[in-house]
């Protein structure tokens, strides 16, 4: 751990997502040794995508791409990369925006959602450190009043980061807690205002209708907020990341994604038909366990980690 | 879980049942479908590969039978291939060993391995009368202890106690020496989440197996999970050696591809399914009615065993006494909206129910759901006791004070009442069927609707 501290992030990332890359790119290399692109190729490498979880529609839409301009020409693995990271690029690059604080609004407020188990407190946690790092005043509000221990897990990253946590008890009703967090952020003039949700499954209807309302009564205070309302997908999660996303924004208005876990085996390639789809920004992604492990997404080296490209670019 | 690939699939097979006799392109044409239905529903890809390969060689190797046509004959062959894919039989934990018998659960993080462990620990009290200790090896992430203790105390189950510091295999050796001592009968060993290609915590987890020699290490897997399922999958079973898998958040709208992918990569059964937050929320895992489930047939035993579990016996016999007698009233139809409700509402009863899928969406569409139980069940506890017995009485005004009572409109009764009266008619019925003897199941069957296609 502490040797990855002196790697820096970009280096942890790209490891990160080479190792998420690693079986696509070999994948890809073992297709395309010198051969024609015809349609058995492009059958496979459309399959390839289709196994980073790049659902069915996006792949074979990147496929065609691919098909159109090089169709029955002799090309290679290291084309087909560049080829394939260059279309990943242009669907990704206009969502790829860092989450923009403007800390006047005293305090900014962010509302962080997700089903459970996707990392929404570790998210948080490090985020907090992040901004603090940056010079904002941040607090915390330990909106998971459901899960066991959530509150204590939000508390320990709060002593971690040096950011005060406002908490409630076990059980109490999240948008009562919300409410008074900001207003303790107002009084104490905080410059970033974090609020954790519970995890809730976007089927749940009632569970849904308790996010709008933690919505609704922050807007009593502030009409203006959240400011940012982010939705935390897990890069293990499949299609069913469409489901999230749209029943999410009906609730609660999602104003941009951030992708957990993308250090593990998972390759989160639904993000690319996300991107294509619902075009909501793709504000960070996390890489780790530790503090620092939260980074701004940037499309170009997703696209060519996704590729297998990884080591020629950035830095 | 499971509603969308079933409507993917009756989709396919019905467009597949409306031709007479099948071409082999018939068949090519329904099984690229097929595919794609599979893997929009999230099984990985060389699982859909194979699948598709097996039922291709079968479909066309078979001889038609006589007496169903040959879609039918289609149909039953990828009923029969999800069927051997998912694992013929249901197998229970197994605790076959010496007690304290060590349940190990791993999986990665935030699959819901701590949740599954209380709600196992519950489990295995209350339905298998087991002594059982839980205990927290997960040293990681904040707070984690912290949340087995409190999840521990709401399933009444104890819980090792932390000593801070101890590291994981320690840990479960202590956990095992208290189960011996205070004769417990099982200890589950709750481990923190970890990714597959965590060197150093998967040799963690290597050595607390080597160090308590697990009765069953069960994966625990988020059936949200994509086609990093393969990856997970394999990577645990060839390291860790696994011997079953609980699949989480099941009550989600995920399409089950996890579930097939899950168990044609490691080979373990799956043994439980996680179907909401409540600590109870655990069921078997039953291959055949999940097959059934999502070739749209849908699961009249799992309907049958929750009935039998959530209605209480006693209320259950005097209502087949009405029944019988046609006395059905509508305080029975008031007790029968509780007992609904308790057996997890309309969404929980309907998901089991064969061929519902359209009629579920039609209800969402014309929002009928618990609220409305709710509101029904309101107007007729603002009757007056001899109005629930004798509902004939219920005059003009009688039905506008009711209305009144309960806060809703004059016809908000008056359906009720309609649907009552359709509901004693089918009552009526049955208790004929029973009394002639022919409560058989296929006399059962016959009172639910024909489905599209046969087994």
């Amino acid at each position: 751990m502490a040797d990855e501290k002196k790697r820096g992030w970009l280096g942890r990332l790209r490891e990160g997502l080479a190792r998420t890359a690693s079986n696509l790119t070999g994948g890809i290399t073992a297709i395309f040794t010198k051969k024609k692109l015809d349609d058995e190729t492009l059958e496979n490498l459309e399959e390839l995508l289709i196994a980073a979880d790049l659902g069915v529609g996006a792949a074979s839409a990147v496929t065609k791409r691919l098909a159109s301009t090089r169709y029955n020409k002799e090309i290679s693995a290291e084309e087909v990369k560049e080829a394939l990271a260059e279309e990943v690029t242009k669907i990704l690059a206009p969502v790829a925006l860092p989450l923009i604080i403007d800390a006047s609004r005293k305090p900014h407020v962010v509302l962080v959602t997700g089903v459970n188990g996707t990392g929404k407190t570790t998210t948080i946690g490090k985020l907090a450190h992040r901004l603090r790092q940056q010079g904002h005043s941040v607090m915390m509000a330990a909106g998971d009043t459901f899960r066991a221990a959530a509150i204590e897990q939000l508390q320990v990253w709060g002593e971690r980061a040096g950011v005060p946590v406002v908490s409630g008890a076990v059980g109490a009703d999240a948008a009562g807690l919300a409410f008074e967090a900001l207003q303790r952020a107002k009084a104490d003039s905080i410059d970033v205002l974090l609020i954790d949700t519970a995890g809730r499954l976007q089927n749940k209807a009632n569970l849904m209708a308790e996010l709008t309302k933690i919505v609704r009564v922050v807007q009593k205070l502030d009409p203006t907020a959240p400011h940012d309302t982010l939705l935390v997908l897990d890069a293990t999660t499949g299609q069913n990341a469409h489901s999230q996303v749209d029943l999410f924004r009906q609730a609660a208005n999602i104003t941009g994604l951030v992708m957990t876990k993308l250090d593990g085996t998972a390759r989160g390639g639904v993000m690319v038909a996300l991107a294509e789809r619902t075009k909501l920004p793709i504000h960070m992604v996390g890489v780790g366990e530790s503090i620092d492990d939260l980074q701004p997404f940037d499309a170009l080296s997703f696209a060519r980690s996704l590729a297998g490209l990884a080591d020629e670019t950035v830095s | 879980m499971f509603e969308s690939l079933q409507d993917k699939l009756g989709g396919v097979f019905s467009r597949l049942t409306r031709r007479g006799a099948l071409k082999e392109s018939d068949v090519a044409e329904a099984m690229r479908e097929v595919r794609v239905a599979l893997l929009e529903a999230d099984v990985a890809l060389p699982v859909v590969r194979d699948f598709v390969r097996k039922v291709q060689e079968q479909a066309v190797g078979t001889e038609v039978l006589r007496g169903i046509n040959p879609a039918q004959q289609v149909i039953k062959i990828v009923h029969d291939e999800l069927v051997a894919m998912l694992g013929s039989e249901q197998e229970p934990i197994n605790l076959r060993a010496n007690p304290p018998v060590p349940v190990l659960m791993v999986g990665l993080q935030g699959s819901g391995k701590t949740t599954t462990s209380a709600k196992l620990a519950l489990k295995l009290t209350n339905k298998e009368n087991k002594k059982v200790l839980l205990a927290s090896l997960d040293v990681y992430r904040p707070a984690a202890q912290e949340q087995l203790r409190v999840l521990g105390e709401q399933a009444g189950v104890k819980v090792l106690p932390v000593i801070p510091g101890q590291m994981p295999v320690d840990i479960a050796k202590r956990a095992m020496q208290a189960g011996a001592l205070q004769g417990y009968d099982v200890v589950i060993l709750d481990t923190a989440g970890r990714l597959a290609i965590d060197e150093a915590l998967m040799a963690e987890v290597v050595a607390v197996k080597a160090a308590v020699n697990p009765a069953e290490i069960l994966l625990v897997v988020d059936s949200l999970t994509g086609q990093d399922a393969v990856n997970t999958g394999k990577i645990f079973k060839d390291r860790v050696g696994i011997t079953g898998i609980a699949l989480t958040r099941v009550d989600g709208d995920a399409r089950g591809g996890a579930a097939l992918s899950m168990r044609a990569v490691t080979g373990c059964p799956i043994k439980l399914l996680g179907v909401g937050e409540k600590i109870d929320a655990l069921d078997d895992f039953h291959p055949a009615r999940v097959a059934s489930r999502i070739l749209g047939m849908g699961d009249v035993v799992s309907l049958v065993e929750k009935a039998a579990a959530t209605i209480e016996k006693e209320d259950a016999e005097k209502l087949e006494q009405k029944m019988l007698k046609g006395q059905f009233d509508l305080d029975d139809l008031a007790k029968q909206f509780r007992q609904m409700r308790k057996m997890g509402g309309m969404d929980g009863l309907m998901a089991l129910l064969p061929g519902v899928g359209k009629v579920k969406k039609q209800m969402a569409e014309s929002n009928i759901n618990d609220q409305m139980l709710a509101r029904q069940e309101a107007i007729i506890l603002s009757m007056t006791r001899k109005e629930r017995r004798k509902p004939d009485v219920l005059n003009g005004s009688r039905r506008r004070r009711i209305a009144a009572g309960a806060g809703v409109q004059v016809q908000d009764v008056n359906r009720l009442l309609k649907q009552f009266q359709q509901m004693a008619q089918v009552m009526k019925k049955m208790g004929k069927l029973q009394k002639k003897g022919a409560m058989s199941p296929q006399a059962l069957r016959n009172l639910i609707p024909p489905q599209g296609y046969g087994r």
